[in-house]
């Protein structure tokens, strides 16, 4: 059964183009967290993932989740430059705050703004990322995990040692020239007992954010217009980061302990405008979270997991620009959350989960005529799921109860929801190797407290963003092959979302002040396409490739009378796409990814104004992995931007030109 | 067989990716922006004016500050609307008219652009919108002209003594040279201003205040550019002009709370340092005087509705009291989403309202006879809130 399991594990994380490194390491608690979990039919994901493993990642050669994520298909980021910059992501054109990001199995939240910055999550500890649309198909999970419409979950690295050694000691130090980033890491993992284990991660990171950035226009006759290179300014920035976990096991479960803090000051570089090349914001961020879990088979037929978090977010914003506005507000944000989920093996291959989770969290600010919102928040979930050889079958029900209080306001009347969803995937040749998938369903988002209470500018009669999504695909994928040919696969989906009530800004009285309504209506027809590809043309010699393209037709549909009715939503390009390609001979790797996104446009009407270029750039990494003695060392270097483009991802935030980067990695 | 089916799948997907990737459009050199033209479909009657500016914001951080033309220089020919001219009149400015147009006034042969985030001034030639010079203004929000000089309100002064806050500051720029050669500090972020008897007199709005203390008027002597006195009014003064009888008009925006935005008229003593005010309980947004009409737009939040009201009118000078409670009748004016500035030829009162819409796309421009009769509409840039005529 178990070895069974692993193999459809291996089909089903198709993305996965280096699976035996990572079945080498598995270690005993992986185990734990692998196999019990997946040998469980609700366990295992009816659609799979998305998914980018640690090895792939390293080669990338990123430095945040964000830019790692660049290669999923159905994602759009907004990147506003350099390593400090914000950025977000958006799947399938919903818009940031319909996703959730999980971090060790606990949902970043962000009840302030929506969407935490993914730029603030370093890769250095990630084992792995999956992107999954809908929602994680596994029914044995937090109540939470139901309601996005689409969830990122990022894993870092759990602890694995080898036989007779007790610790590991990773240490990596890298150089970016592109703002001329220093980053340094190190990974410390101690067996402290056959059931427990812990590892403790730091990091550092510094760069004065300069690069080079150029602009320039053309005649019609092709003469040049104008033609300026600058150096940014103001996007200077340190971050240290610092983690510790316990991972234990204990009999028929395993539990995980988390400390996790983010401190960093940063320049806000700003959007590089006519006359103005610098600019005076800066952020302190100090973000501090703890969390825990632990999972438990009572019996062969019944699991529990008991998940808890609290998040102390500490955010100080300063504009000390003497020509705008002088600003000085601090925001602090906390979260309490726990969980219980439980599932239940009803008959084999049919099982039944519940799980309630409750949240609660809080806003201060020093802001003028702060109400300091508070919100309660309750899940249920119910679902059910059948693993059949032919057929396997999902279905979720979402109750989800939320109030807010708020200091000198009628308190906002409850929202409550209930939304469902429903997945099934089927093998019609009864091998694992070909699967249709289908997926319908409905999910919102509660308005961010500062869509709700921001002074002046909140609206606090807002309801819910709702999202409906429908999906239809296929994954057709084999590793059955002649022995040189590893795996291949492809998957495809079509897809139709609409998002309802969505909420915008909207003018209000005279004289540039804005209020929040929901007003907004978007329409999204789009298709993912991957294929991946992984072949052993020599003995020693590997080459993998994956491709990915994303086609996005996300119209505005809010009323007939605005002049940009039907046109292609801000930032959503219609085509774009990456490709990966990896060699690797003995000790050396190679890597080159290419990115394409496809023209779009900064603001609502698809008119030449607002038209943005298409932009695409190629990155190089070569990766020298050599062990002397008990130390194995890795030594990379990479060109990035290697034609050199000069593009922006948001309008006014050019993106640096080619820029070179080069780490060392010692491992002990 | 499984395999042999797979390959050939795998081959077809892989080409079709590899082939959507290659469709996909590749970059092409950045044009400098064209503008473009559309017939209003309206007639031009000759007279002095042969032209109008239009001024578009942009919003902030985009650089999309633009500047439209209307040609109204034929006799009986038809009106055409040129959009965005400033990037193909201007080819080598670098990132075209910058970031948030906040006013526009002609000048004899020289048209001046307050370009507010941009932090600058840009004077170009009045009849071919040509860049002359480029005056560096922190912060700055409007401009007016005295003789030799024009003076342009910044919101940039010094800290208050014994506070925190920055006052802000009236900039006096020779005309001919371009040159800043004096300057003078008034009260909290300063707007518009009007000359009246040989002093400037400067709306002060307290903008960045919190506590909406501001509410006066500077008065600056001309002569020895120093202020003299304040005059209080109401808090957050924006627009001051002056009518021919020698008072001046402030509107206020209120606290957007319990303090309503105000129209307000400043009779002022024989040293023009003080003043008696009377209130007009109307909101306006933008106004123009021609003769002893006041035309003006206003729009109001109504929290009970979640809506904006819309208002407009004229009010008689002389007798400061409402004359008429709109300015047309007809249909088409319900079409303007949010009316953001009004202009009036002072010629033929034939009237030009301009629509901000939702501020994050195209605007419009309207335009109505003197007896309210609609006569076009065309698309603007972004939040078109500024207008200025071009004569002979």
């Amino acid at each position: 059964m178990r070895i069974y399991v692993l193999a459809f594990m291996s089909a089903a994380i198709s993305c996965c183009y280096s699976q035996e490194h990572a079945h080498g390491r598995l270690d005993s608690v992986q185990h734990v967290r692998e196999v019990v979990v997946v040998s469980k039919p609700s366990g295992r994901d009816v659609v799979p993932a998305q998914r980018l493993n640690g090895e792939q990642l390293e080669r990338l050669g990123s430095y945040s989740v964000a830019d790692a994520m660049r290669y999923f298909s159905g994602i759009q980021i907004k990147d506003y430059g350099g390593v400090g910059g914000i950025k977000t992501i958006n799947v399938r054109s919903m818009g940031s705050s319909h996703l959730g990001v999980y971090y060790d199995g606990v949902e970043l939240g962000n009840a302030q703004n929506g969407q935490v910055d993914l730029g603030q999550f370093s890769l250095d500890n990630v084992e792995e990322i999956a992107l999954y649309n809908g929602q994680k198909s596994a029914i044995f999970q937090p109540a939470s995990d139901f309601g996005n419409a689409g969830s990122v979950y990022i894993r870092t690295k759990a602890p694995s040692f080898a036989a007779g050694k007790p610790y590991n000691l990773k240490t990596k130090v890298k150089y970016g020239s592109s703002g001329e980033v220093w980053s340094f890491s190190s990974l410390y993992e101690q067996r402290l007992s056959s059931a427990v284990s812990s590892s403790v991660s730091v990091g550092a990171l510094t760069a004065t954010g300069k690069y080079k950035f150029r602009y320039r226009r053309s005649n019609t006759d092709g003469t040049t217009a104008y033609d300026t290179t600058a150096v940014r300014q103001n996007g200077d920035m340190w971050a240290i980061r610092a983690e510790a976990n316990l991972y234990g096991m204990m009999n028929g479960g395993n539990w995980m302990f988390k400390a996790y803090t983010y401190n960093s000051e940063r320049g806000i570089p700003g959007a590089i405008v006519n006359n103005v090349w610098r600019r005076g914001e800066r952020q302190w961020d100090h973000n501090t979270f703890f969390q825990g879990s632990l999972r438990k088979e009572f019996s062969e037929r019944f699991s529990s997991r008991l998940t808890a978090k609290y998040a102390y977010y500490d955010t100080h914003y300063v504009n000390n620009d003497t020509t705008t506005m002088l600003i000085d507000n601090y925001y602090k944000q906390q979260e309490v959350y726990v969980s219980l989920a439980n599932v239940y093996e009803i008959l084999k291959g049919w099982s039944a989960s519940v799980s309630y989770d409750f949240k609660w969290n809080k806003l201060n600010s020093d802001l003028r005529n702060f109400v300091f919102p508070r919100r309660y928040s309750h899940y249920v979930s119910v679902a059910t799921a059948y693993d059949g050889k032919v057929v396997k079958v999902q279905g979720s029900l979402l109750g989800t109860f939320v109030k807010d209080n708020a200091t000198n306001q009628a308190g906002r009347s409850a929202v409550s929801m209930v939304t469902p969803a429903a997945f099934v995937s089927v093998y019609p040749f009864s091998s694992p190797a070909f699967a249709l998938r289908a997926f319908a369903k409905k999910s919102f988002r509660m308005p961010t407290f500062n869509e709700l209470y921001y002074t002046e500018v909140g609206n606090a009669s807002l309801k819910p963003e709702t999202a409906i999504q429908y999906n239809l695909g296929f994954v057709l994928s084999t590793d059955s092959g002649p022995s040189w040919l590893g795996r291949l696969s492809l998957q495809a989906d079509g897809y139709y979302n609409t998002v309802h009530d969505k909420v915008v800004a909207y003018p209000k009285g005279q004289q540039f002040r804005w209020t929040m309504l929901n007003l907004g209506r978007v329409h999204i027809a789009g298709v993912d396409v991957q294929a991946q590809a992984d072949i052993r043309p020599a003995r020693h010699l590997g080459l993998s490739a994956r491709l990915q393209y994303t086609f996005q037709q996300a119209h505005d549909v809010t009323s007939p009378s605005l002049s940009y009715y039907e046109d292609q939503i801000p930032y959503i390009p219609r085509h774009s796409g990456s490709a990966i390609i990896a060699l690797s001979y003995k000790g050396l790797d190679f890597n080159y990814s290419f990115i394409y996104v496809g023209e779009r446009y900064s603001q609502q009407e698809n008119i030449p104004v607002n038209h943005v270029q298409p932009w695409y750039t190629s990155d190089l990494g070569l990766t020298y992995r050599v062990r002397i003695g008990k130390v194995e060392a890795r030594f990379a270097v990479e060109v990035n931007n290697l034609f050199s483009q000069d593009y922006d991802v948001i309008l006014n935030y050019p993106m640096p030109k080619r820029n070179y980067a080069a780490s060392v990695e010692i491992t002990i | 067989m499984w395999n042999k089916a797979y390959k050939s799948v795998m081959k077809k997907a892989i080409f079709i990716l590899m082939a959507a990737l290659a469709v996909a459009a590749c970059r092409e050199d950045e044009l400098v922006i064209p503008s473009d033209t559309q017939d209003t479909g309206g007639n031009s009657v000759g007279g002095s004016i042969v032209g109008m500016y239009v001024l578009c914001e942009g919003n902030m951080g985009t650089n999309k500050a633009s500047v439209d033309y209307l040609d109204l220089s034929g006799n009986g020919s038809n009106v055409v609307y040129h959009r965005n001219i400033y990037p193909e009149r201007n080819p080598t400015e670098v990132k075209e008219l910058g970031d948030v147009g906040n006013d526009i006034k002609v000048n004899g042969n020289r048209m001046w652009m307050v370009i507010n985030c941009s932090n600058m001034v840009v004077v170009a030639t009045a009849d071919s919108c040509r860049k002359v010079a480029k005056i560096d203004i922190p912060n700055c929000r409007y401009v007016t002209f005295d003789g030799a000089f024009a003076y342009v309100s910044s919101y940039v002064g010094p800290v208050e003594v014994g506070g925190t806050e920055h006052l802000g500051r009236v900039y006096k720029v020779d005309t001919a040279s371009y040159k800043k050669v004096d300057s003078v500090t008034v009260g909290y972020q300063p707007e518009e201003m009007a000359v009246l008897g040989g002093k400037l007199y400067v709306a002060n709005s307290g903008g960045y205040l919190l506590d909406h203390r501001e509410k006066t008027v500077s008065v600056v002597d001309l002569a020895s550019f120093t202020e003299e006195g304040k005059i209080e009014v109401a808090p957050n003064l924006h627009r001051l002009r002056a009518d021919r009888h020698g008072r001046l008009w402030a509107t206020s925006r209120g606290d957007y709370w319990t303090e309503p935005s105000r129209l307000f008229r400043l009779t002022l003593d024989a040293a023009g340092t003080s003043a008696s005010v009377d209130t007009l309980d109307i909101p306006v947004s933008d106004l123009c005087i021609v003769g002893d009409s006041l035309y003006y737009i206003g729009v109001e939040w109504s929290y009970e509705t979640s809506s904006n009201k819309i208002g407009h009118g004229i009010v008689d000078v002389a007798r400061a009291e409402p004359l008429a409670s709109s300015l047309t009748s007809a249909p088409e004016f319900s079409d303007i989403t949010l009316p953001y500035g009004i202009i009036v030829n002072p010629e033929d009162r034939d009237f030009y309202v301009m629509d901000a819409k939702d501020y994050l796309s195209s605007g419009q421009l309207y335009h109505f006879r003197a007896d309210g009769t609609f006569e076009w509409r065309v698309w603007t840039g972004d939040i078109p809130g500024h207008a200025a005529f071009v004569y002979k």
